[in-house]
């Protein structure tokens, strides 16, 4: 229970300065980006400066029997830092610093709070790159990206955040202080914790140091957009591409809902009148193979009835991204909410979802936009709603439900990068089955055997 | 009238749900930069309005009302948000609320009293200029610092506080009412703003030479009153609507063709708040909208009104450009006060890490909030340091002020200049 007592012992551990207790400093951790989830107002907020405290936090809270809310910046999409029981939010963003950038082991070793994006400054000093790139990387920390495994439009070439991490320093429910993995390309000692840890979303222990892996920035890059009269061409498109074993950083999707909502706001000069669109950018160290993959990639879309444009220039670069940028603030304008959903299908299975989410919308008379990362199946279903209007919001409901059946039934899951948190808890057992909940279960009570970390999240810990 | 979201906060909802709370916001909140709490970001803030309209909180719980205040309404969050939601108003909406149910504090009553009554006011900051020795000793001609007892009013007020001169004569009081020129291109009426009034009569008085060597007909109304920003960002709507009132007869009055600023707030205030403040006042709304089409910076009004005539004297300056958020954020305007730098001979335009960044004054937050405030500044000081520039320069006499301040304690050498004066020293070189 959190009394006074609670209370100044959180003082001692973190100062009275790192202690939130007013009910309108706490009302502002009720919530993080997810929306149509429950809201709680914890019971008090703390701003760990390092380790040590956390794991004396975690004693506190064992003791007290109060639950523990690890929080980054709070653009999870999926409900991962909400105080579902009140309880503490351990805030991480004033554990902020870069603590070294090793540019001959390729690595760079940080604390929990650090913004995605000031760690990418940082080692673009040294001509580095950390791939990982969720649309929020100007806001969210690595922190809560790693316990979200969150994903990006470079998933396709590089990979998602669990491919960059080597290494963590973790407190264990349990208060131990747990650390593995290191500078090593290779490392196979003991089970693999990386796997394990990244995207366990703050259920299984705290974060406060990450080692992360760096690549080279790729020297070149080459950009072209494509219109398709046909959502079955753009699709095959996409597989053809890969199958010439061409694999490009970014490929995008827009259906025609967004693209001529995207006109409408931003008047980017984009045909209205086409059924997809598809935005390609290929990059690499050499400039020859980068042609080459430019060349292929533009092959394919004439053969598949595509009309394309090559940006020339960083300029004309920035106006084909900036359709792609302009597709949330577009679609957000339209109605007062946005649900933004992730449901992700094998890539040849592309063309299906989004025939499947168009008659969705339609049965539930629903304005849907779809667009996202084309090259990786996984979809952005957005759908515009009012959330005061009460027979929209049933709609939406159901809706959502049948999104995700159909993307199960595509061999799809139910999230690609935004995470399980509460709001997807219920279908898990639709992907996973009755065994792999139980599995989870007993991964969880195995390391927190009280259920104090971030408890009603990812795992459903009843039926 | 219809119903705004000054006048019922019932009305905010609409504006209150369009927030995904996606936190794009944070990335550029330069108080959520210094403090890294959640309230003091836009997001935080609406979360509280949504708090109060579901009854979970009350508008004068004394730390919402707090953290309520804590905003610099720099609109930057605005400039980053995807869902176009519009937090001026929520901001502003939440503040009048609270000042409803609070009632405005005896002293800031006072001071918002005074500027209602143009000619009271004129006198009391005469009055003060007078006396401004009681409160803050000379360090050299154009500045002074506080003397210690204003110590307890302020953590700002230490040893390495600095402000500008107050002048003893106002700008208005020094310049005819009327600036006539043969064969004007165009007639304006120059809106002063109150910071060039009593602080900065030099930015008015190159400001008119720009305009006579661009042959324009200036006129300086002496009842024009202060913009209205001052009282409209502490929530105090009643005064601000009543300013607006009165400078919109001002301006009906002399019918000019234009009316141009130099200062980011008070541009601001006159085309894009006035409109906002006076919805469905059935006569002032339409009047609002009408000079709102009117209004421009000074840059704008060079660069797309008229036909600018380009100084020819050299200006040898290395000079940096920061840009003033309600110039930059509310206005629209940063490319005009640049294009005209560069159009200067002689001058070098170099751009610092962030010229966007706010500089840390939002009016009275720097006193209010001094080490938040002083945080903000001093990253825009070591910014301007880093350039290396002789001049830093922009397009609104508050800022000045702060850049003033924040060159002075963190050992810049760099002058604070606008835009304005550097086209005029151009001119003036020009023989």
């Amino acid at each position: 229970m959190i009394d006074s007592n609670f209370i100044s012992k959180c003082k001692n551990i973190f100062g009275a300065e790192n202690v939130l207790t007013e009910k309108a400093d706490l009302i502002t951790y009720s919530y993080d980006a997810t929306p149509g989830i429950p809201r709680e107002i914890p019971g008090v907020v703390v701003f760990p400066e390092n380790t040590k405290q956390v794991q004396e936090m975690i004693f506190l809270a064992r003791q007290a029997k109060v639950p523990i809310y690890p929080r980054g910046a709070g653009t999870c999409l999926s409900g991962g830092p909400v105080p579902l029981n009140k309880g503490v939010v351990i805030s991480f963003q004033k554990m902020n610093k870069i603590i070294e950038i090793d540019p001959d082991n390729l690595t760079a070793t940080v604390q929990p709070g650090v913004i995605i994006a000031d760690l990418n400054n940082a080692v673009s000093k040294y001509g580095l790159l950390y791939p990982p790139d969720p649309g929020s990387m100007a806001t969210a920390t690595v922190g809560g990206s790693v316990a979200e495994n969150s994903g990006g439009l470079r998933g396709l070439k590089y990979g998602v955040t669990k491919h960059y991490i080597m290494g963590m320093e973790i407190v264990l429910p349990t208060g131990e202080i747990f650390r593995y993995g290191g500078k090593t390309v290779k490392n196979v000692t003991a089970y693999d914790f990386t796997s394990l840890f990244v995207g366990s979303e703050g259920t299984l222990g705290i974060i406060t140091e990450i080692i992360c892996k760096l690549i080279p920035t790729p020297k070149y890059r080459k950009s072209m957009i494509a219109f398709f009269d046909k959502l079955e061409d753009a699709g095959k498109t996409v597989t053809d591409i890969v199958r010439a074993h061409v694999i490009p950083a970014t490929l995008e999707i827009m259906d025609k809902v967004t693209i001529q909502t995207v006109e409408n706001y931003a008047k980017a000069g984009l045909p209205t009148d086409v059924e997809a669109l598809l935005l390609i950018e290929v990059d690499g160290m050499g400039k020859d193979s980068v042609e080459w993959e430019a060349e292929n990639c533009i092959e394919i879309i004439k053969n598949n009835n595509g009309k394309f444009k090559i940006a020339e220039t960083d300029q004309e670069r920035d106006s084909l991204w900036a359709a792609r940028r302009a597709a949330l603030p577009a679609l957000a304008q339209v109605k007062p909410a946005t649900i933004l959903e992730d449901a992700t299908v094998p890539r040849t299975k592309l063309v299906d979802m989004l025939v499947s989410i168009q008659k969705i919308a339609k049965k539930y008379n629903l304005l849907i936009g779809t667009f996202g990362h084309a090259g990786d199946g996984n979809l952005h279903p957005t759908i515009l709603i009012d959330p005061l209007d009460k027979d929209e919001m049933e709609r939406l409901h159901k809706a959502v439900d049948e999104i995700f059946d159909v993307a199960l039934s595509f061999g799809g899951t139910l999230s690609g990068e935004h995470g399980i948190g509460i709001a997807k808890l219920k279908y898990l057992k639709d992907e996973i089955g009755r065994s792999g909940v139980e599995t989870m279960r007993r991964i969880k009570q195995a390391l927190d055997p009280d259920n104090i970390l971030n408890p009603g999240k990812l795992v459903p810990m009843e039926d | 009238m219809a119903k705004t979201v000054f006048d019922d906060l019932e009305t905010l909802k609409r504006e209150l749900i369009r927030c995904m709370k996606c936190g794009n916001c944070m990335a550029v909140c330069p108080i959520y930069n210094v403090e890294k709490k959640e309230s003091s970001v836009a997001r935080g803030k609406i979360a509280l309005g949504e708090a109060v309209l579901e009854d979970k909180i009350n508008i004068d719980d004394e730390t919402l009302v707090k953290l309520i205040f804590n905003c610099l309404v720099c609109k930057s969050c605005m400039m980053a948000c995807p869902s176009g939601v519009r937090f001026d108003r929520i901001i502003l909406g939440l503040r009048s609320a609270i000042a409803k149910k609070k009632g405005i504090p005896f002293i800031k009553k006072a001071l918002f009293g005074l500027l209602k009554n143009p000619e009271l006011f004129d006198k009391g900051m005469k009055a003060f200029a007078t006396m401004q020795g009681l409160f803050f000793k000379k360090e050299d001609e154009k500045t002074r610092t506080p003397k210690g007892f204003l110590k307890q009013f302020g953590k700002r007020f230490d040893d390495d506080f600095v402000l500008p001169e107050l002048t003893k004569e106002s700008f208005r009081d020094k310049v005819n009412e009327v600036m006539d020129v043969q064969n004007p291109q165009a007639n304006v009426i120059f809106f002063t703003g109150c910071s060039v009034n009593y602080f900065y009569p030099e930015v008015g008085q190159d400001l008119l030479y720009v305009l006579k060597r661009n042959n324009i007909k200036v006129i300086t109304p002496r009842n024009q009153n202060c913009c209205g920003m001052p009282v409209m960002v502490h929530g105090d709507i009643e005064t601000a609507r009543e300013l607006a009132k009165k400078n919109l007869q001002v301006f009906e009055s002399f019918n000019p063709q234009y009316i141009v600023t130099v200062c980011g707030s008070c541009g601001s205030a006159l085309k894009h708040e006035y409109p906002i403040i006076l919805e469905g006042d059935t006569v002032y709304e339409k009047k609002a909208k009408k000079w709102a089409e009117k209004i421009y910076d000074i840059s704008t009004f060079l660069l797309k009104i008229i036909k600018f005539e380009p100084p020819k004297g050299k200006v040898e300056l290395k000079v940096t450009y920061h840009d003033s958020c309600h110039l930059k954020k509310s206005m629209k305007v940063f490319n005009e006060p640049r294009q005209l730098l560069k159009m200067i001979p002689g001058l070098t335009l170099v751009e610092m890490k962030k010229p966007d960044a706010c500089c840390g004054s939002g009016g009275s937050y720097h006193l209010t909030h001094a080490d938040t405030a002083l945080k903000i500044t001093q990253a825009k000081a070591e910014d301007i340091k880093q350039t290396q520039a002789d001049v830093v320069c922009t397009g609104c006499p508050a800022c000045m002020m702060e850049l003033f301040e924040g060159i002075h304690r963190w050992d810049g050498k760099c002058k604070v200049l606008h835009t304005v004066n550097l086209l005029a020293e151009s001119y003036k070189k020009e023989a």
